[in-house]
C-alpha cells in the first residue's frame, strides 16, 4: 500500500511538472531556445493568485483565471521586448537575454512584494477518498486530472487545428512556413501565450501543495521541468508529460525509499543515465547530422 | 617614397590579443596595489579583490570551453566547489604548522588537480553529447555535486580523519576540528589567499590557455568547433581534444575554488550553485566568445557594477537585470553593429580577435 500511496504522490508532483515541462518543450520547438524565464512567470503566477485570493477575495477560479490572463499577457510581452529582436542572433546571446529576463522577474517580484515568505491560502479542502486503507488527496486527484486535461486539450489543438499546424509547421522550417503564408511571429506568440497560461496553472497547483509564496519560488521547479523537458526529449509534447510524470515518480520514491537529502542527486543522475542511453531523450527524434 | 609605418611585433597579428590581456592584469595589480598601500581603498573594495581573481580564473577557464571548445557548459560553479572544498580541507589538516604561502601553493595545486580529475570523470559522459542536451547533463552534474558536498562531514582530531555521509556522525576527540559540516560547509577556515596570489593565478591561466589556443591542439580544438565532421575527417580524434579542454578547463575552475574557498573564514556549499555557474557564463558571453581580454574586463566590470550601483540600494539588482538584456538587445542590433564594425575597420588593422566565433 506504501507503494501505491508513494507512486499516486508521485504522480501529482510529476504532473505540475508535466504542465511547466510542456511551456519549455513547446518553446523550444518552436523558438529552439532555452526559455530560462519559464520558471519565473510561475512566480508571477503565484503572487497574482496570492493576491486575488487574499487581498480581492476571489474564489478559486475567477483567482486562476485571472492568474491565467495576467501570466498570458506577461509571457507575450517578454517575447515581443526581448527575444523578439534577437530571432537572428546566436543561441547563447538568447540564453544571456532570457536569464536577464529571469533576474529582473526576480528583482522586481522582490521589490513590489518584499523577499518575506507568503503563506498561500489552502484552496482545496484537506480530505480525500480512501480506499482499502490508501488515502489520496483531493489535491493529488485534482492535480493529475488537470494535468491529463491540459494534455488532451493541448493534443487535440496542436493536431486537429488549423493554428495547431501552422505552430507545427514553424517548428519544422521556418522559411518554408512563411512562403505557405503563416506569420511565424504570431505563432511564436502564441506559443508563448500557452506555455505562460499552463504556467499560471502549474503556480496554483504547486501552491496549494506547497503553500509558500516568495521571490526564487520558481527557480527549482523551473530546473526539475527544464529537466524533465529533455528527459522526455525536448521538443517533444508526449516527452515533457512522460518525462514530467516520471521524474515526480522518481523523486518522491528516491525521497520514500532512498534519503530524502539525496533525492536531488538521484533525480539528475537518472537523468544523465537516460540521456547516455538514448542521447536525444525517452522520445526525441534523432536528427542525424549531414555532410 | 612611401613608408608603412612598422607595429610592435607584441601590438601586432596573434600577439595583440595576448598583449592587452598581460597589461591589462599588470597595470591594475600595480594601481591597485598602490592604493591599498596609500589607503586609498575602500574595505568594501579591498574585499572584492581575492573574489574577483577568482571569478577572472574560472571565467577563462569557461570562455575556453564554450567559447574555443564550443560547449555549453551549465555547471563550472561545481568543478570551483570541488576545488574550493578540497583545498579548504587540505589547508585544515595541514594546520598552522605549515607556513601560510606553502599552505596556499599546496591547497591550490590540490584543488586543482581534484578538479581536474572530476572533469575528466564527468567529461566522460558529457562530451558523448552535443548541443542542448550537453548542456543540461553539465547542469546536473552541478547539481548532483552540490548535493553531495551538501551531505558531507569531515573532521580530524589526533587520531586521524573521520569523514561520514548524510547523516553526521563524526564525533572528535577532544582538540578535533570539524572542516566539512554538511549544508553548513567548511567554517574556521584560516583566511590565507591573497591578491597577489590571485593576480599569479590569472597570468598563468592566461600563459596556460593561450599556449593552449595556438597550439597545434588549440587549433584542433577550433577545427572540432567549427566542423566536427570535416575535423573527424583530417584525422582529429573528437572526443580527445575537447576533453583536453574540458579538462583544462574544470583544472582553473577547481584553481578559482581553491583561492576563494581559503579567502573567507565560513563557506557553505550552496554558494556554488546553478547560479555561480550561469554568472560566470554571463560574463564570458559579455566578454565575447573565445575572447579572453573580454571576458577580463566584463568580468570585472560586472562583479563590481552591483557594488557601484550600491547607492540605488534596492534597485541595484534590477539595474543590473535590465543593463544585461540591454547589451545583448543592442551587441545583436543590425544597425549598431554595421556601424560599430565600419568604426573598428577605420581604426583597427586587420588580425587579432580571429579567435571569437564568427557569427
Amino acid at each position: 500500500m506504501d507503494f501505491l500511496s508513494y507512486l499516486i504522490n508521485g504522480l501529482g508532483l510529476g504532473s505540475v511538472y508535466a504542465i511547466i515541462a510542456l511551456g519549455y518543450t513547446m518553446v523550444y520547438g518552436i523558438a529552439k531556445m532555452l526559455n530560462f524565464a519559464h520558471g519565473d512567470v510561475i512566480m508571477v503566477g503565484a503572487y497574482v493568485a496570492f493576491f486575488s485570493i487574499s487581498n480581492l477575495g476571489l474564489p478559486l477560479i475567477p483567482a486562476v483565471l485571472l492568474s491565467i490572463v495576467v501570466c498570458t499577457v506577461l509571457g507575450v510581452v517578454i517575447e515581443r521586448l526581448a527575444y523578439k529582436p534577437l530571432r537572428a542572433a546566436s543561441a547563447l546571446s538568447v540564453l544571456i537575454t532570457a536569464i536577464g529576463v529571469s533576474y529582473f522577474l526576480q528583482n522586481a517580484a522582490q521589490l513590489l512584494w518584499s523577499s518575506s515568505t507568503k503563506v498561500f491560502p489552502s484552496v482545496i479542502s484537506n480530505g480525500g477518498i480512501s480506499w482499502n486503507g490508501l488515502t489520496v488527496s483531493w489535491l493529488t486527484l485534482i492535480t493529475i486530472g488537470v494535468c491529463v486535461l491540459v494534455m488532451i486539450c493541448l493534443t487535440l489543438f496542436i493536431n486537429h487545428t488549423k493554428t495547431g499546424r501552422a505552430m507545427r509547421a514553424c517548428s519544422e522550417d521556418k522559411g518554408a512556413s512563411t512562403l505557405m503564408g503563416i506569420n511565424v511571429n504570431l505563432m511564436i506568440s502564441i506559443t508563448f501565450a500557452i506555455g505562460s497560461g499552463l504556467a499560471a496553472i502549474a503556480s496554483v497547483l504547486l501552491c496549494a501543495a506547497y503553500p509558500s509564496v516568495f521571490p526564487t519560488l520558481g527557480a527549482m521547479p523551473g530546473i526539475k521541468a527544464f529537466t524533465a523537458a529533455v528527459f522526455g526529449g525536448i521538443g517533444s509534447i508526449p516527452g515533457a508529460f512522460l518525462g514530467g510524470l516520471l521524474l515526480g515518480v522518481i523523486e518522491i520514491f528516491a525521497k520514500a525509499y532512498i534519503s530524502t537529502q539525496l533525492s536531488d542527486a538521484i533525480v539528475f543522475a537518472v537523468l544523465i543515465l537516460v540521456l547516455l542511453i538514448k542521447p536525444t531523450g525517452l522520445l526525441g527524434k534523432r536528427i542525424r547530422e549531414k555532410v | 617614397m612611401k613608408t608603412k609605418m612598422k607595429m610592435p611585433a607584441l601590438l601586432s597579428g596573434k600577439y595583440r590579443g595576448r598583449t592587452v590581456s598581460y597589461s591589462i592584469v599588470l597595470v591594475s595589480w600595480l594601481i591597485l596595489e598602490v592604493m591599498m598601500h596609500t589607503g586609498n581603498l575602500s574595505s568594501l573594495f579591498t574585499s572584492l579583490l581575492v573574489p574577483v581573481c577568482c571569478y577572472v580564473v574560472a571565467a577563462i577557464g569557461l570562455n575556453l570551453n564554450v567559447g574555443i571548445s564550443g560547449e555549453l557548459n551549465l555547471g563550472q560553479a561545481c568543478f570551483m566547489s570541488v576545488g574550493a572544498f578540497t583545498a579548504v580541507c587540505l589547508s585544515g589538516s595541514l594546520g598552522p604548522a605549515v607556513p601560510s604561502l606553502a599552505r596556499l601553493i599546496l591547497s591550490i595545486v590540490a584543488g586543482a588537480l581534484v578538479a581536474t580529475v572530476f572533469g575528466i570523470l564527468i567529461g566522460i559522459p558529457v562530451l558523448k553529447l552535443e548541443g542542448d542536451y550537453l548542456a543540461i547533463v553539465t547542469l546536473a552534474f552541478g547539481q548532483i555535486v552540490k548535493s553531495l558536498i551538501t551531505n558531507m562531514y569531515f573532521g580530524i582530531d589526533s587520531n586521524g580523519f573521520h569523514f561520514s555521509f548524510v547523516d553526521n556522525n563524526v564525533s572528535l576527540a577532544a582538540g578535533g576540528k570539524m572542516l566539512l559540516n554538511g549544508p553548513m560547509g567548511a567554517t574556521g577556515t584560516d583566511r590565507i589567499s591573497t591578491f597577489t596570489a590571485g593576480i599569479i593565478l590569472i597570468i598563468l591561466s592566461l600563459i596556460v590557455v593561450y599556449h593552449l589556443i595556438y597550439s597545434r591542439s588549440g587549433r584542433a580544438i577550433m577545427a572540432a568547433r567549427d566542423n566536427r565532421i570535416a575535423a573527424e575527417s583530417v584525422g582529429i580524434a573528437i572526443f580527445k581534444t575537447k576533453m583536453l579542454a574540458f579538462g583544462v578547463s574544470s583544472c582553473l575552475a577547481g584553481a578559482a575554488g581553491a583561492l576563494y574557498g581559503l579567502n573567507y573564514s565560513t563557506l557553505v556549499p550552496a554558494k556554488f550553485d546553478f547560479n555561480t555557474s550561469i554568472l560566470l557564463l554571463v560574463y564570458v558571453v559579455l566578454g565575447g566568445l573565445g575572447n579572453m581580454t573580454g571576458t577580463i574586463i566584463a568580468t570585472i566590470v560586472l562583479v563590481l557594477l552591483p557594488e557601484l550601483l550600491r547607492s540605488m540600494q534596492d534597485y541595484r539588482m534590477l539595474i543590473y537585470a535590465i543593463v544585461l538584456i540591454l547589451i545583448m538587445l543592442l551587441t545583436n542590433n543590425e544597425t549598431i553593429r554595421v556601424w560599430g564594425q565600419k568604426l573598428k575597420n577605420r581604426f583597427m588593422t586587420k588580425g587579432g580577435a580571429a579567435h571569437g566565433r564568427e557569427s
